[in-house]
């Protein structure tokens, strides 16, 4: 009962990790993708003014928010969970939590093409950060 | 709406694999000169931005964020998530070739899976289009 317990408390951390970053990472795309490519943004509005413009976008001001809980939280989870363990496992529930996102959220178009990456990226760095 | 990437826009793209891995190294190398840090010995954070490697790593991770903020303005996130994730085998590589570390078959492994999935998602478009959400996008961001 207890391993059970504590088992939950590991996984609740890991999954609150990884919701966090891809809420942060989704909120993020999104406003570059409201603000289009940032380099015809800097021919009209020079560099001062598209920091401007993107710091001031509101999806990116409350991704970048995500972040930093993220990065807090993270340390909560390292604290409970082993690194070897939480490293890989957030890492990959992020890559995979992020395709889904995009095809939800920023409705991309992922393709067999691209679910594949998602897979290889989330095995392949799940092995490599053993 | 364009499929095909610039040079410039490449040069992001590796940006990203390199600024990521080499600055998460240098904060890793700095953060262990400074030593651990608890809720006891908060001040050791002020003392870590005197450290040259936590400063040189600080500014190569604004330097990823830059990067990695200015691709999702021309590129989708599944995209450019490839692209991040190989900064993990800048990293094993480095730590191969640069350090002597031995690589265990299993980071092989996980070596190989990355750069397939990179090769993957590369032969592909670079963004998705959708008119009517663009023009939607446009709306707000007016």
């Amino acid at each position: 009962m207890m391993l059970s317990v504590q088992m939950l408390r590991v996984w609740g951390s890991i999954s609150f990790v990884s919701v966090l970053a891809v809420a942060g990472e989704v909120l993020i795309a999104s406003g570059m993708q409201q603000l289009g490519d940032l380099d015809d943004l800097r021919a009209s509005k020079g560099t001062v003014g598209t920091v401007l413009a993107v710091i001031g976008n509101g999806k990116f001001f409350s991704g970048a928010l995500c972040m930093a809980f993220n990065f807090f939280a993270m340390l909560f989870a390292l604290s409970i969970a082993d690194l070897s363990l939480a490293a890989p496992a957030i890492a990959s529930l992020t890559y995979i939590g992020n395709a889904f996102a995009a095809q939800w959220f920023l409705h991309e178009k992922v393709d067999q093409r691209r679910w594949l990456a998602t897979g290889f990226v989330a095995v392949g760095v799940a092995l490599i950060a053993r | 709406m364009k499929h095909a990437l610039k040079p410039s826009q490449y040069a992001v793209l590796v940006a990203i694999m390199l600024t990521a891995s080499v600055g998460d190294s240098l904060l890793a190398r700095g953060m262990g000169q400074v030593g651990q840090v608890d809720m006891h010995h908060l001040g050791l954070l002020w003392q870590a931005l005197f450290n040259p490697f936590v400063d040189a790593g600080i500014v190569l991770l604004i330097g990823f964020f830059a990067c990695y903020t200015t691709a999702l303005s021309w590129a989708d996130l599944t995209f450019v998530m490839p692209a991040t994730a190989f900064g993990y085998v800048v990293i094993a590589l480095l730590g191969r070739f640069w350090l002597h570390e031995q690589l265990s078959p299993s980071r092989w492994a996980g070596i190989a899976l990355i750069v397939c999935a990179v090769g993957f998602v590369a032969g592909g478009p670079s963004r998705t289009e959708h008119p009517e959400l663009d023009q939607m996008d446009a709306g707000v961001g007016r």
